[in-house]
């Protein structure tokens, strides 16, 4: 090839106004054995080139099949399924019972003599529990009296 | 799309990703690693990919981007990227040890260069892309990139010019 033709398209490369084509024929005479000795110094360059353009993906590629997507998606609409059943269950057990307890009516008087009366039976009826329980106590005394007798000599 | 089609589709230019990827980010896994994730983000994009002139121009500004913003983070948590992995091949003649070193310059003087030059000498002078699509896939004008380009090649002639005197020196 004529060395005056390869000046030019190395001039015409440097500033970046080659053709594909021209960078092509750059290429094939780096690559061949006959380069004069003045271009000695581009045969890396353009040998380079070619050689990169060899560098393989080589990993194998992992694709996430469409099904895992779909089920995983599955999963989260379950999920979210469940955790509202269980907030609507919890949620209508409590107002049911909040509703229970405003419901249970005790009953009002409307006389103050028969309220006044009642109010003292009801008393009454705790203060003789209350009696009940300290009666357990009188037996107490004795070991009282006893430690006294023991402890007075 | 099934896989199979999918991976029918992207075989032609899943090299041509890779090398891109390398050519940014330097290192081999992470370049393998950025190529499978931009894929996977192509396959989750299944059903609109149909409606693309051009799937692997797209591919490539996919990864173009995704490689770009890998770099910015790993700026900004200030690591450094260490070259270790040249490939190995198998040479059992002195030429193409030789060749190997040199070419090996040749990649390291284009790992200095800014990262758009990089782009586009890996894609004009490697992948042997048209100013047309490198245009489209960068979203530059071709002046632009003509003028990048001329830039590119002269700094890595430059470059080689002085190693290859100290060769001789």
């Amino acid at each position: 090839m004529a060395l005056d033709r390869i000046e030019k398209l190395l001039e015409k490369y440097f500033e970046a106004q080659t053709t594909l084509e021209e960078e092509k024929e750059l290429k094939d005479y780096f690559a061949s054995a006959t380069v004069a000795p003045n271009f000695e110094q581009y045969k890396p360059l353009f040998g380079y080139s070619l050689q990169a353009k060899n560098e393989q993906f080589t990993a194998t590629i992992k694709l996430p099949s469409k099904h895992q997507s779909k089920k995983s998606n599955r999963v989260v609409w379950l999920s979210i399924a469940a955790s509202a059943v269980v907030f609507l269950g919890v949620g209508l057990f409590t107002f049911d019972s909040y509703n229970d307890n405003q419901a249970q009516d005790l009953g009002t008087i409307d006389d103050p003599e028969v309220a006044y009366r009642e109010t003292q039976k009801a008393l009454n009826m705790i203060s003789i529990s209350v009696n009940k329980g300290i009666g357990g106590m009188r037996y107490l005394k004795e070991y009282e009296q006893s430690k006294n007798r023991i402890f007075k000599k | 799309m099934n896989q199979t089609e999918f991976m029918q589709l992207v075989n032609p230019f899943k090299d041509k990703l890779f090398r891109v990827a390398k050519r940014l980010l330097v290192s081999t896994e992470e370049a393998e690693d950025a190529t499978q994730e931009v894929l996977v983000k192509l396959w989750n994009r299944n059903e609109s990919l149909e409606q693309y002139n051009s799937v692997e121009a797209l591919a490539m500004t996919m990864t173009k981007n995704f490689c770009l913003d890998q770099l910015k983070s790993k700026r900004a948590s200030n690591m450094k990227i260490v070259h270790t992995n040249f490939t190995d091949r198998e040479a059992s003649v002195q030429q193409k040890v030789e060749d190997r070193d040199t070419w090996n310059w040749v990649e390291k003087i284009m790992n200095d260069l800014p990262e758009q030059q990089k782009l586009i000498v890996q894609m004009r002078d490697i992948e042997e892309m048209e100013f047309e699509e490198i245009s489209t896939i960068l979203e530059m004008n071709e002046q632009a990139i003509r003028t990048a380009l001329s830039r590119a090649r002269k700094t890595i002639r430059e470059k080689m010019v002085k190693t290859h005197h100290y060769g001789i020196g």
